[in-house]
């Protein structure tokens, strides 16, 4: 089986390489976009609306805007080459710094979404297979339905309005961590993983707190998909012939549905849910601005608003690298998954 | 001797479609001796799986039975629930399915499957349960069974998926074993290997066995009793002997008729009522080729290499005249398919060259040969007519669109003449013509796809085992057509099949390919009379034919 692993890895790796030119694409292409899209950064960023033409100028010429399009092009490369993303004219820091310190808090927020929304959809989805057209299955479908019908940010006050503002039990939605609580010492940028390390149950249990609403909001959008495809490949599976010959040897109902139908029907899965996550990740720039999350996205943006080029670069290279990477991962638990996909 | 072990009495079997409920079982009664071999015989939809699926209560969900008794062991099968069933399924009787790889679960390795079926039968550690499934491994005739055990099923052969089938299904030793047509798409002596196997197993253990098949001459081998099914119904029950000599329903006699074997000419093939005056037409001798007519197809030293890997087709050469049938026989692998594609211009080759009708057309790219003036002239007829046919294309669409493309037609009261006139050609009714495939029988969709390829008058038609998904009636009749379009229009058929007695048949000549080479060749009677090689000597024995006396296999 060492071979199977080996051949996943191999083409792991011909995947990782051949993305390559499609980053280098998604690099130019959001730099020519930037420079179309209405808006002078100079302008913006001079000291105030009475701001000479002088001082605008030169600013320009800070920025290096005056110089060609396809000169600027060079320059941004070159600098990329060098690992240097610029420097965000909203915040004053280098957007290398800025992501780094939001991307934790993002990849927590989606992460965790992600878990809720597949615990809640496979389980959802294998029901409505196990009898389709009952109750249950309509039921299911109602339910995806409004997740799916619902936008993020209006489940999101909604939850708040339940649970912060009636019932009390959830903690103020702003942010990560409320302000009274020290911060653990810095490991993963995972809140809750950082405060278990450092062993302070109270304090995770807090950040515990903040995320679950965000959480939730964001996973409710995403149920629908994961969980209908577990439905169909699920109908799948349960009506094809090895679960028949499952059930010819009289194997339990549970072997049959979990270890034989369920297995093969989550292959689709996996796919599905590396698609969905990637989404996700940028996509739900509402859920961030609602509960003031400190995350990319709602950074992108503010920096888009306001003609702040670089982050908003920077962010769409984050993304794309992040799309591959995760792609780059379904391959491989599709590889270890499938004994199958090894010998294509 | 006389002792039954299962007994079904007036079983009805329903569907619940979109159309109401469908009977597809109408009071059969059946018994089965310990220890016997019965063989289940009868068309698609004649309702001999339905029956096997009643019996072991796997009917899907739409199917339910509606009256009838199953007897197993003097207790009803169809009113046992929860525990007293799952005792019942792989404990007392099992089934093996067709299609062996897709019968197992494609992610689990096969020692595991073998497992988890005694595990569910005895209380015993599972280390113990593996060693079980490595000795029913071994006893299923698989080399190397210890690596084996940890192999997944696309790793396996079919052959070799059926035997894992098989250990799993005798896992328990069962009383009873039902066999849902095991060996329908594996080769000839695959099938025969599978199939001796099979009867020695039931044989050793001493359990009963139902063989439900399409093929009455693989029936006839392995079976003392045939019971013969037809729309729900038994028709007929005899020994095989009695059923060829003699057989008594009108149903049986048109099976027994269509049924090809060693001896059987074409026009053998259907009942005296069905023949329509055909025999004219075939006892019409074919006109003698002028000496030094220059053949119509010449294939030099072909050859087909496959991205990496060994060649799957190597130094091919033959030629063909005009209006000459020649059988490509081989089992899957040979290279017979990939042969008849290259021919066709639909793949290239490698190495060597095809010359038609004095030009070279092996060059020709196979993605630029649609535009060039000989594509009208070499036509093919695909292996399965359900998926060869486009789903939104009428059947009149289906036989325009070749004129269309490659004649050049507009569409108007030509075009409509000439589809037609191809749909009469072939006995395609032509009231058909408006409906889409998924209207029309398999048959009927055989009949489509040769019209089409017929459409633009090719003098090269190449056929893939154009029969192999039609019932045997059905392809008595599409045999009978061919054979009638090559001496009515001096079409050139290339037949590829895997189905000896057809070839035999239908063709002049034969070529037996092995691993991509040519084993033999030569006039087909000849051929399988008196084969030159061991290999064709092998793929003729494992013909199964319903002259044989039933191999004295069973204890009974």
């Amino acid at each position: 089986m060492m071979t199977g692993l080996g051949s996943t890895m191999v083409r792991a790796g011909r995947r990782l390489l051949s993305s390559l030119p499609a980053l280098f694409g998604v690099l130019v292409f959001t730099f020519l976009l930037m420079r179309v899209l209405p808006g002078d950064p100079a302008v913006f960023f001079a000291s105030g609306p009475n701001a000479g033409k002088e001082e605008i100028e030169q600013i320009r010429k800070q920025m290096g805007l005056d110089r060609s399009v396809p000169e600027q092009l060079v320059y941004y490369l070159s600098d990329i080459g060098h690992g240097n993303l610029g420097r965000s004219m909203m915040t004053g820091q280098p957007v290398l710094k800025d992501l780094r310190e939001r991307l934790p808090a993002s990849l927590e927020l989606t992460f965790t979404a992600l878990l809720i929304a597949l615990v809640a959809a496979v389980p959802l989805g294998v029901l409505a297979a196990l009898r389709p057209g009952s109750i249950v299955d309509h039921g299911v479908r109602l339910f995806c339905a409004l997740g799916v019908c619902v936008p993020t940010f209006v489940s999101g006050l909604l939850l708040i309005y339940v649970f912060y503002y009636l019932l009390g039990l959830a903690p103020d939605p702003t942010g990560r961590i409320d302000v009274f609580t020290s911060l653990p010492p810095q490991r993963t940028g995972f809140l809750s993983i950082d405060f278990l390390l450092g062993g302070d149950i109270d304090g995770w249990w807090a950040a515990c707190k903040q995320l679950i609403l965000p959480a939730v909001s964001m996973a409710l959008f995403v149920i629908a998909p994961l969980a209908r495809i577990t439905r169909a490949s699920m109908l799948v599976s349960l009506g094809s012939d090895f679960v028949r010959t499952a059930r010819s040897v009289g194997l339990s109902w549970r072997k049959v549905v979990v270890t034989y139908a369920l297995r093969n029907a989550i292959l689709p899965v996996i796919t599905i849910a590396g698609i969905v996550f990637s989404t996700m990740l940028g996509a739900n720039v509402l859920v961030e601005k609602v509960f003031s999350w400190p995350g990319v996205a709602s950074y992108a943006l503010d920096a888009l608003l306001s003609s702040d080029y670089a982050p908003v670069q920077g962010f769409v290279l984050l993304m794309a690298s992040l799309f591959v990477l995760v792609n780059l991962a379904v391959d491989i638990c599709y590889g270890i998954a499938d004994p199958r996909v090894s010998i294509e | 001797m006389s002792e039954e072990l299962l007994k079904i009495d007036d079983l009805h079997v329903a569907f619940s479609t979109r159309r109401g409920m469908v009977e597809a079982v109408r009071g059969v009664t059946l018994s089965v001796e310990k220890g016997e071999m019965l063989g289940l015989v009868g068309e698609s939809g004649s309702g001999k799986s339905v029956t096997g699926f009643a019996t072991t209560r796997l009917l899907d969900a739409a199917g339910r039975v509606t009256g009838g008794k199953i007897l197993f062991r003097g207790q009803d099968v169809t009113k046992l629930r929860g525990d007293d069933l799952r005792h019942l399924q792989g404990a007392a009787m099992s089934m093996i399915f067709q299609n062996p790889r897709a019968a197992l679960n494609p992610i689990r390795a096969i020692g595991l499957q073998i497992a988890d079926a005694i595990l569910t039968h005895k209380r015993i550690s599972k280390d113990a349960a593996r060693a079980e499934a490595l000795d029913l491994l071994r006893a299923v005739q698989i080399r190397d069974p210890q690596t084996r055990m940890n192999a997944y099923p696309h790793e396996l052969s079919g052959g070799m998926c059926q035997r894992v089938m098989i250990a799993i299904a005798i896992s328990c030793n069962p009383a009873l074993l039902i066999a849902d047509e095991p060996t329908t798409g594996l080769d000839v002596t695959t099938q025969k290997v599978v199939m001796d196997l099979l009867a020695d197993i039931a044989a050793a253990r001493g359990m009963a066995t139902i063989l439900i098949t399409h093929d009455l001459g693989l029936a006839a081998r392995y079976c003392r009793r045939i019971a013969v099914m037809e729309r729900g119904r038994i028709v007929e029950e005899a020994s095989p002997g009695t059923l060829f000599r003699a057989p008594q329903h009108a149903y049986t006699r048109r099976l027994v008729a269509a049924s090809p074997t060693a001896t059987s000419r074409i026009e053998d093939l259907v009942t005296e009522e069905e023949r329509e005056g055909y025999a004219a037409v075939a006892s019409k001798p074919r006109p003698e080729l002028a000496h030094g007519t220059p053949p119509l197809l010449e294939v030099r030293k072909l050859a087909k290499r496959f991205d990496q890997g060994s060649a799957a087709v190597a130094d091919f050469s033959m030629t063909m005249t005009g209006g000459e049938s020649v059988g490509l026989v081989g089992e899957s692998g040979s290279g017979k398919s990939t042969t008849s594609r290259m021919i066709c211009r639909l793949i290239d080759p490698s190495e060597g060259d095809i010359v038609f009708d004095g030009q070279s057309i092996g060059h020709v790219p196979a993605r630029e040969f649609h535009r060039s003036r000989l594509r009208r002239d070499i036509q093919m007829v695909f292996q399965d007519p359900n998926e060869s046919l486009n789903p939104r294309f009428t059947a009149f669409d289906c036989i325009a669109h070749p004129l269309m493309r490659l004649d050049g037609m507009r569409a108007g009261e030509v075009l409509r003449q000439r589809v037609e006139e191809c749909a009469e050609r072939v006995g395609l009714p032509l009231d058909l013509l408006p409906r889409f495939p998924h209207q029309l029988s398999g048959g009927q969709k055989a009949r489509v796809g040769i019209a089409r390829a017929i459409a633009c008058r090719p003098r090269l038609l190449v056929l893939d085992e154009p029969t192999a998904a039609l019932d045997v009636s059905v392809q008595a009749v599409v045999l009978q057509l061919l054979d009638r379009l090559r001496r009515e229009h001096d079409i050139a058929l290339l037949f590829v099949s895997h189905d000896l007695n057809v070839v035999r048949m239908l063709c002049d000549r034969t070529i037996v390919l092995r691993n991509g080479g040519i084993v033999e060749q030569g006039e087909s009677r000849a051929l399988f009379d008196d084969p030159k090689t061991d290999y064709t000597r092998k793929l003729v024995e494992a013909i199964p034919h319903i002259e044989t006396e039933p191999a004295l296999l069973g204890t009974a």
